[in-house]
């Protein structure tokens, strides 16, 4: 039989101070002692005793979504903003399975967040009760982990534990899956555990002295270095201590589309984006550096494109990761150094600083020239000046110049519109571009993006997205007024899956196969019709004037229907299969 | 190449499935898994036998000490180890065959653990190959069933694997 974990870690006695609590009471404690502040749930059955006692209290704000996975978007959305862990509550069956779409999202990018999910009671378990599902079992391969609490006294320690995990190490989401009967019952309870020890999880923290030197060793004596970044730099808050590095030692430094931000756009030293849609410089540095520091990275097929093709030209590698499995997965890696990247990276500026080593200056000057030759060629240009048709990067330029400098967080669904934010919207802060980039889910856009406004009712929120994406989770219109979240959305509205259909174009001779979108909604009347305001915006001229109207309208979510050129695509483009120097510019190469 | 990776972990429902759904969803291999409680009772052991490039079986080991309730992985095959393999075999055995059946048995030093009047069944340990040679060296008509613990293994002498 087996023991409980409360049986088996049975440390503190029952003191007569003790008082019988209830596993939804525990829970809402367990909540206020993690900090919690929000919750996006939505009720049924199995999580009714849990909606009583939030009833009962008033620590922590729950917001009411319209459809599960936008309450797990939402929570997301705010833990890549502010960096704490989000928390949502969904109930039994189809509440976990719409859910799903919204944890498999956050374990892709490696997002802590605890879901609470409701279940029938212990003893309908495994008899196909109503709206009863294996949620430990569907969710096992999207968690970081996951619990089913089979006793109440067990519900407290799990609590702690999956707070604990899903922040610590390689963050991630953790499932925390409660039976009624659980959340019903009730056990002495004596306060939440004040720390977790556990044998099978001490994720490393310090990097390897000796690897560190070995790494300086390198980057010192490089002739064309490379800094690559991923979102690992965010999730580890070590934006200041990489800006250090790079500034100390003048390389280049490009950020993949999860980690913009982690070094300002703005800078000369950044080359831009890389990958499929990165920069000319980005990519021909990455392919052609003797001497690549990948930190908080993880070379996937988006970013080295081809790795045959990366592997042709000979080249030392260094990575930087707190997850050892992201080590030379892809690319065979030489010199690994495991641990949090903001230790690894203060440890490796004071090395620099003692060291009488200095970078070769003369070779990085070459580099340097080599670099600028690339930069050059302008490979983000595009058509201006058109005064006819809205370029979709114009808008987003348009809102880059507007907002620059200010407290201003951008969210994106995914397609054309999520890389054409990523290449236009210059990000200098770290945590400012929120977007789904492992999975690439359409519709996180808005739940993103209320989630972020409420925890932050002071700073301007853009939701950059497209007529396909928006309608995935448009229904959330309606949580932004109930708990007044006014954010602004700019759909790019070309009336086609815009990636699709430019995929179609380079690979399928432009057979637009289901890639055109018929009788969409009138978005103007839709956003009406949930109490906010809605722009037609049809000519260039009116982009600027229509944002600038929109911002002021402070209070009021806005939804912009912006009618871009149809036809437009996403340049540089990297084709899939293709090594990452492979790019085609414009439609010429077409 | 083939490898015999061992595992402690946490003695709790579930654990398994995180291991075989982890070899599943990445294309690893398994060819044999073994696992059952240890003298402390709250941890497992389990083995597991598979077969990979070097970077493969890196990459495994990786993702089994990313699973958060593994205590700790060894790559037996990185070192000396022993392995042994539990195999019954129901074989017919009628006249002449029966004769024939124990001697074979005894060669292997496998035992009959059950007599009918047509058929034996017997206990051979050893390591995998050895049991594979003993498939190959009796008359394949002549089995009737077989059932296989697939390979466990330990380190040996000072190779010690404990939390």
């Amino acid at each position: 039989m087996e023991k409980t974990l409360a049986e088996k870690t049975s440390a503190a006695p029952v003191s007569g101070q003790s008082k019988d609590l209830m596993g939804a009471e525990i829970l809402v404690k367990a909540l206020l002692a993690e900090n919690v502040k929000y919750v996006w749930g939505y009720p049924g059955g199995a999580v009714l005793y849990i909606y009583d006692a939030i009833f009962k209290q008033d620590n922590f704000k729950h917001v009411l979504v319209r459809h599960e996975q936008a309450a797990v978007h939402a929570a997301d959305g705010y833990a890549r903003a502010t960096g704490d862990v989000g928390v949502a509550l969904v109930t039994s069956g189809p509440g976990v399975t719409n859910a799903i779409t919204g944890i498999a999202t956050a374990y892709m990018d490696s997002i802590p967040m605890v879901i609470i999910t409701g279940q029938v009671p212990t003893h309908a378990i495994g008899l196909d009760a109503f709206q009863e599902c294996d949620t430990v079992g569907i969710t096992r391969p999207i968690v970081k982990h996951n619990f089913l609490v089979s006793d109440v006294r067990d519900l407290a320690m799990v609590m702690k534990k999956a707070f604990h995990i899903a922040r610590s190490g390689r963050p991630g989401p953790v499932v925390v899956d409660i039976p009624k009967d659980v959340s019903f019952k009730k056990t002495p309870y004596e306060g939440y555990p004040a720390d977790v020890q556990m044998r099978s999880y001490n994720p490393v923290r310090k990097g390897h002295g000796g690897q560190i030197r070995k790494a300086l060793q390198l980057l010192m004596s490089a002739k064309r270095p490379y800094i690559y970044t991923g979102g690992g730099v965010l999730l580890g808050n070590a934006s200041q201590e990489l800006r250090t590095l790079v500034d100390m030692l003048g390389y280049p430094c490009t950020n993949t589309l999860m980690g913009l931000g982690a070094y300002p756009a703005s800078s000369p030293k950044f080359l831009g984006m890389l990958g499929m849609h990165g920069t000319i410089e980005a990519n021909n540095a990455m392919q052609h550096c003797d001497v690549l520091l990948a930190v908080g990275a993880r070379f996937d097929d988006r970013v080295i494109g081809n790795p045959k093709h990366f592997a042709q030209n000979e080249r030392k590698i260094i990575h930087i990761d707190i997850d050892p499995s992201s080590i030379s997965k892809r690319v065979k890696v030489d010199v690994p150094i495991v641990g949090d990247v903001k230790d690894v990276l203060v440890e490796m500026i004071d090395m620099i600083k003692e060291s009488a080593q200095k970078p070769d200056a003369k070779a990085l000057a070459g580099w340097w020239e080599t670099i600028e030759g690339w930069r050059s060629r302008d490979c983000l240009k595009y058509d201006r000046a058109n005064q006819t048709v809205i370029k979709p990067q114009f808008v987003i330029e348009t809102l880059h110049n507007m907002t620059k400098g200010t407290d201003t967080y951008i969210t994106s669904d995914v397609g054309q519109h999520q890389m054409w934010a990523a290449q236009y919207y210059g990000f200098d802060e770290p945590r400012r571009w929120i977007n789904s980039g492992g999975l690439g889910t359409m519709g996180v856009g808005i739940p993103y993006a209320m989630g972020i406004k409420l925890a932050k009712p002071d700073s301007e929120v853009f939701c950059v997205t497209g007529e396909g994406s928006v309608q995935m989770c448009i229904q959330e219109l309606s949580t932004c007024l109930q708990y007044n979240t006014p954010i602004k959305i700019l759909a790019l509205n070309n009336r086609y899956l815009g990636m699709v259909r430019q995929w179609q174009e380079v690979e399928y001779e432009s057979r637009y196969s289901h890639s055109y979108m018929d009788a969409l909604p009138n978005f103007v009347k839709l956003a009406e019709a949930y109490g906010h305001v809605g722009m037609l915006i049809e000519r260039p001229q009116d982009v600027e004037p229509a944002l600038r109207e929109a911002r002021k309208l402070k209070d009021r979510t806005v939804f912009l229907d912006i009618r871009t050129d149809p036809l437009e695509n996403v340049f540089p483009m990297v084709q899939a299969g293709k090594g990452i120097t492979e790019m085609l510019l414009g439609s010429e190469d077409l | 190449m083939k490898h015999i990776i061992s595992l402690m972990l946490e003695n709790e429902p579930g654990a398994l499935s995180r291991v075989v759904g982890l070899f599943s969803a990445r294309g690893y291999n398994i060819e044999s898994l073994t696992v059952a409680p240890t003298e402390d009772l709250s941890l497992s052991r389990m083995t597991i036998q598979t077969h990979g490039s070097d970077d493969v079986i890196e990459q495994i080991t990786k993702h089994l000490n990313r699973l958060i309730e593994v205590v700790k992985v060894v790559d037996l095959t990185e070192g000396a180890y022993t392995e042994r393999e539990l195999m019954l075999v129901k074989v017919r055995a009628v006249g002449k065959e029966r004769e024939e059946m124990k001697r074979m048995a005894d060669i292997f030093r496998g035992r009959i653990i059950d007599v009918t009047e047509k058929s034996y069944t017997l206990e051979l340990t050893g390591d995998v190959s050895k049991n594979d040679a003993f498939l190959e060296a009796i008359d394949r008509s002549a089995i009737l069933e077989t059932v296989r613990t697939g390979a466990c293994g330990i380190g040996r002498g000072e190779r010690i694997l404990r939390v």
